[in-house]
């Protein structure tokens, strides 16, 4: 099965990706997905010998949250282009701890940041403990590196547990 | 275009309009945010909800007033989700390498330089990974 199936939740990904792409439900094109969604991984397997674990109802809930997350912040950063003067915009730099290991947790966090508008994460530290996120506009740095590690970091080392 | 019902097109077309205008917003920050990491954040802003009401219209045409299912804009926005913040990354990284380097042209914002990440420790981007460090890939 191991053998088989290397990393089962990308063979998954690769199936569903080409029914989507395809645009049609039929046995051909499902047969032609699991072909790929089985080669594909055997093939490449030798370049990703970790396979992450990862949990897939807190990982859709996960993907839920953010992209109700990006509606939310979108009309707020909106706001802040469109109305408030650069002498009364805080842009900082926040430093953010991690407590996720693992390089894929860190990824998608990172990935998240940026994602969500009014934040971008600009890199890693050489330790791979902080995340360095630009904020366009942050009066209080500290109060949004908790709300990123409490409403991202918390979920996704439940994800990546 | 074939015709359908009026509120079909009332809905397509708002979205249309929606995504169109967080578009301009983004393009707009370009304009008038002060440096460059605060203008990073106006075409995150475009490619995510802008382009996603955009899509959202797309199906919503081709379901409402032709009749078929489309599920190409699916994987354009999962493929954008998942380019989009690399680039906004490479191009952070471009602008700390030439603030270290002091280029003339590179101006510091208003937010400053970044801090140090610890005492003693580096920003990745400083430091090439080497080996035992975490960007050291294994097997390499």
């Amino acid at each position: 099965m191991n053998r088989l199936l290397p990393h089962p939740g990308l063979s998954v990904l690769l199936v569903a990706m080409w029914m989507v792409m395809v645009n049609d439900l039929t046995f051909g094109t499902l047969f032609l997905g699991l072909v790929f969604g089985i080669a594909v991984p055997l093939f490449t397997a030798p370049w990703c010998p970790g396979r992450p674990n990862v949990r897939f109802v807190p990982g859709a809930a996960y993907v839920g949250l953010v992209v109700w997350d990006i509606i939310i912040a979108n009309f707020q950063v909106a706001a802040i282009i469109l109305f408030k003067p650069t002498r009364n915009l805080r842009p900082a730099w926040l430093n953010i701890p991690l407590n996720l290991t693992t390089p894929e947790a860190i990824t998608v966090l990172a990935g998240t940041i940026s994602l969500t508008p009014g934040t971008v994460s600009a890199d890693v530290s050489a330790c791979g403990k902080f995340l360095l996120v630009h904020a366009l506009h942050a009066p209080d740095p500290a109060s949004e590196i908790a709300k990123a590690k409490a409403r991202y970091e918390a979920r996704l080392l439940r994800i990546f547990a | 275009m074939s015709a359908g019902a009026p509120w079909a097109e009332a809905l397509v077309s708002a979205l249309i309009v929606l995504g169109g205008s967080f578009a301009l917003i983004g393009s707009w920050a370009l304009v008038r945010l002060p440096s460059l990491m605060e203008r990073l954040h106006g075409p995150t802003k475009a490619s995510t909800l802008g382009l996603g009401a955009l899509l959202v219209a797309s199906v919503a045409y081709f379901q409402l007033i032709e009749g078929k299912w489309t599920t190409h804009e699916l994987l354009v926005s999962v493929f954008l989700f998942v380019t989009a913040p690399i680039s906004a990354n490479l191009i952070a990284k471009v602008h700390l390498h030439r603030l270290r380097l002091g280029e003339a042209s590179e101006a510091v914002g208003p937010a400053g330089t970044q801090p140090p990440p610890a005492p003693g420790v580096e920003w990745a981007t400083h430091q090439a990974p080497h080996e035992g460090s975490a960007g050291d890939l294994q097997g390499d």
